[in-house]
C-alpha cells in the first residue's frame, strides 16, 4: 500500500492512461495489420510472417487492382448509390421531420403519423415478403432498389424530429409574426439551427449505404451489379465448405490470395476513413441532442 | 397556434417519407400471408394454394428449427449482456482520465470500427485468425498448437460475440458518457472531503448517477433477444460451424432464398417478428414506467 496520496493518485492516472491507450491501439490494430499485409510480399503473408510492418515492401496489390475494371465499377457503384441514397434521404426525413414535430396542438394527425412510423421499427414482414415486394415494385437489379430497398430510416427521423423539438418555440413565434409559412420556417430557420443533427444524420446514410452489402446481393443479377462491399464479400468471405474436409479447408486458407485481398479490404475502407474524421466532431452533439426529450 | 391552411403543407412534406414507408416496410406486412400457404410465385400472393398452419407444423418438427432458435438467443443474450458492461466500464475509466485532448483522441479510435462494415471485419477477422494467421503465431509463442478457429463450432459463439464487442464497445459509450456530464460535480467534491478515495467515488457517485441509464438501455436491449446480428454471422460463419452458428436470420435466408421454401422460410421469419414485437412493446412499456422514457 502506497502512503503518499499524490504519489498514489499519479500512479492511478498513469495506470489508466497505459490502459486506454492500449485499448484504442486494440482498435486500430486490425486495420493497420490489414494495411501491412497489403503492402508485403505474397510469400510472406501467407506464411504468416507479418506483424505490424510489411515483410517485402511492394504495391503488387494495388497495382494488381489498379487494371481490375470489376473492381472499379463496382466502386462506381457504391458511388453513386451513397450519392443518391444520402441526397434523397436527407431530403425526406427533414421534410417528414418537420411536420411530426408539430405540436398535436397545431397538427392533428401527427401522433397518429408517429405511431405508424414507430410501428415500422417494431413489427416487420421477414425477408421473404419484403424480397418479393420490392421485386414486384420493378426495383430488381436497378439501382434504385439498392437506394430505396432499406426503407425510410426511421430512427434517423426520429432523432431529427426530437432535435427540431428541442429548439426554442420562440423561433416559431417570431416567424409567425413575420409571415413565414411552413416551407420558410423549416428551410430558413429549422435547417441551419439544425447543422449537427443533419451532419449526423448524413453521416450515418453515408456510411449505411456503403457499408451494406445483403441488398446488393439479393436485388442484384450478379457479379455485374455488385455494389463494392457485395464485391469483395463475393470474394474474400464466401467459401463453398460445404464438401470440404478440415485439410481442405486449411489448404484453401493458405491458397487464397491474402494480399490482394487485404488490398480490397483497405480501399474499401478509405471513404469511411475519409469522412469519418470530418463527421465525428458532429455526431456526438448530434446523438445525444437528438434522443433527449422533454 | 394552430393554422389550418398549414395543414395541407404538412400533408405534401409527409408525402414523399410516407410512400417510401407504405411500399418498402407497410406492404411486406401484408406478404406474411405467404406463412399460410403453399407459395407459388407464379400465382403470387392470392392464388396460391391456403394451407392454414401446415408451414407451422412443419417447422415446429423441424430440428433445425429448435437449433437456430437457442443459436440466436445464446448468442444475442451473451451479446445483449457483454455490449451493457464493457462500455459502461470504458465509459468510466475515461471518465476518470485528467486529459482532456488524450481524452479526445481515444475517443476518435475507438468510435472507428462501428463505422466499418462486417464485410470488411470479417474479412480481416477470417484472416487474423487463419491458420497462419497473428492469433495462431501469437498462441504457438506460448507453446500451443495452431487452432483452425473457424472449424471449431465450440469456439464459434465466443469469437461472434468478442468481435462484436470490439467493433461496438466504443459507439456504446456515447450514450453513458453524456450521462456522465450530467452528474453534479459538487458530489466529487464533497467525496473527496469525506475522504473517499477515487475508486470509492466512481463506486458511491459515478455508478449511483448512471443507474437509470443502465436500466435504460438494459431493458430497451430485450427486443433484440432474438437479433443475434446476420450481417456479421453470415459473413463469418460456414457449414461447418451450423451446429452453434447458424441463426434465425441466415436460416431464413438459406431456405427461403437460396432453397425456395418460401411459405416456411416466411413461417419462421414471422415467429421471428411477432416474439420480438412482443418483447419490444414489453420493453417499451418497462422503460416508459421506470425511466419516464419516451421515443418520441
Amino acid at each position: 500500500m502506497i502512503r503518499d496520496a499524490s504519489l498514489r493518485t499519479r500512479l492511478f492516472d498513469w495506470t489508466l492512461v497505459i490502459v486506454l491507450l492500449l485499448i484504442a491501439f486494440l482498435c486500430l490494430l486490425p486495420i493497420w495489420y490489414t494495411l501491412a499485409v497489403s503492402l508485403s510480399e505474397k510469400s510472406a503473408a501467407s506464411a504468416g510472417q507479418v506483424w505490424l510492418w510489411p515483410v517485402g515492401f511492394n504495391f503488387n496489390s494495388y497495382e494488381q487492382i489498379m487494371n481490375d475494371g470489376r473492381f472499379f465499377h463496382s466502386f462506381w457503384i457504391s458511388i453513386q448509390r451513397v450519392a443518391i441514397g444520402a441526397a434523397i434521404t436527407i431530403l425526406v426525413t427533414t421534410l417528414m421531420a418537420y411536420p411530426l414535430s408539430r405540436n398535436a396542438r397545431d397538427f392533428r394527425l401527427r401522433n397518429v403519423f408517429m405511431w405508424i412510423l414507430v410501428f415500422t421499427l417494431l413489427f416487420n414482414g421477414g425477408l421473404i415478403p419484403w424480397y418479393m415486394t420490392v421485386k414486384a415494385l420493378g426495383l430488381y437489379n436497378t439501382i434504385w432498389g439498392l437506394v430505396l430497398g432499406g426503407g425510410v430510416p426511421v430512427f434517423n427521423v426520429i432523432l431529427i424530429v426530437n432535435y427540431f423539438r428541442n429548439l426554442p418555440k420562440e423561433l416559431d413565434e417570431a416567424a409567425l409574426v413575420d409571415g413565414a409559412g411552413p416551407w420558410k420556417m423549416l428551410f430558413s430557420i429549422y435547417v441551419p439551427l439544425a447543422v449537427p443533427v443533419l451532419a449526423t444524420v448524413t453521416l450515418f446514410t453515408i456510411v449505411y449505404h456503403w457499408n451494406e452489402f445483403f441488398h446488393g446481393l439479393v436485388l442484384t443479377s450478379g457479379q455485374d451489379n455488385y455494389p463494392l462491399q457485395t464485391f469483395i464479400q463475393q470474394l474474400v468471405v464466401v467459401v463453398d465448405a460445404s464438401n470440404m474436409t478440415e485439410d481442405q479447408y486449411k489448404r484453401l486458407n493458405e491458397l487464397s490470395n491474402q494480399t490482394l485481398n487485404a488490398a480490397k479490404i483497405f480501399i474499401a475502407m478509405i471513404p469511411v476513413l475519409l469522412v469519418y474524421p470530418f463527421l465525428q466532431r458532429f455526431f456526438i452533439h448530434g446523438i445525444t441532442l437528438g434522443s433527449v426529450k422533454e | 397556434m394552430r393554422n389550418r391552411s398549414f395543414t395541407k403543407h404538412y400533408y405534401f412534406m409527409l408525402l414523399p417519407g410516407f410512400v417510401w414507408l407504405v411500399l418498402i416496410s407497410i406492404v411486406p406486412m401484408f406478404g406474411i400471408v405467404i406463412a399460410f400457404e403453399d407459395y407459388n410465385p407464379g400465382q403470387g400472393f392470392f392464388r396460391s394454394e391456403w394451407i392454414g398452419l401446415e408451414n407451422f407444423e412443419y417447422m415446429f418438427d423441424l430440428n433445425d428449427t429448435v437449433q437456430i432458435f437457442r443459436n440466436t438467443v445464446f448468442i444475442a443474450v451473451m451479446k445483449i449482456v457483454a455490449n451493457l458492461i464493457v462500455p459502461l466500464a470504458f465509459a468510466i475509466m475515461l471518465n476518470e482520465l485528467r486529459f482532456t485532448s488524450m481524452k479526445r483522441w481515444i475517443q476518435t479510435l475507438v468510435y472507428l470500427p462501428h463505422f466499418l462494415s462486417w464485410v470488411i471485419l470479417s474479412g480481416i477477422l477470417l484472416d487474423i485468425f487463419s491458420y497462419t494467421g497473428p492469433v495462431n503465431n501469437l498462441l504457438s509463442v506460448f507453446g500451443v498448437d495452431p487452432i483452425l478457429f473457424f472449424a471449431r463450432a465450440d469456439l464459434f459463439p465466443y469469437i461472434v460475440v468478442g468481435s462484436d464487442v470490439w467493433k461496438e464497445f466504443g459507439f456504446n459509450t456515447i450514450i453513458y458518457l453524456a450521462a456522465l456530464t450530467g452528474i453534479n460535480p459538487s458530489l466529487y467534491e464533497a467525496a473527496s472531503i469525506d475522504g473517499a478515495s477515487r475508486l470509492r467515488r466512481i463506486w458511491h457517485v459515478t455508478l449511483p448517477g448512471l443507474r437509470t441509464t443502465i436500466v435504460l438501455l438494459a431493458v430497451l436491449s430485450l427486443g433484440n433477444v432474438l437479433n443475434a446480428g446476420f450481417d456479421q454471422i453470415f459473413n463469418l460463419y460456414n457449414p461447418m460451424l451450423y451446429s452453434t452458428g447458424d441463426i434465425i436470420d441466415t436460416w431464413v435466408y438459406r431456405e427461403g432464398l437460396l432453397n425456395m421454401q418460401y411459405g416456411l422460410a416466411t413461417a419462421v421469419g414471422l415467429l421471428k417478428s411477432v416474439v420480438s414485437f412482443i418483447l419490444i412493446v414489453v420493453s417499451y412499456v418497462l422503460a416508459s414506467k421506470f425511466a419516464n422514457y419516451r421515443i418520441f
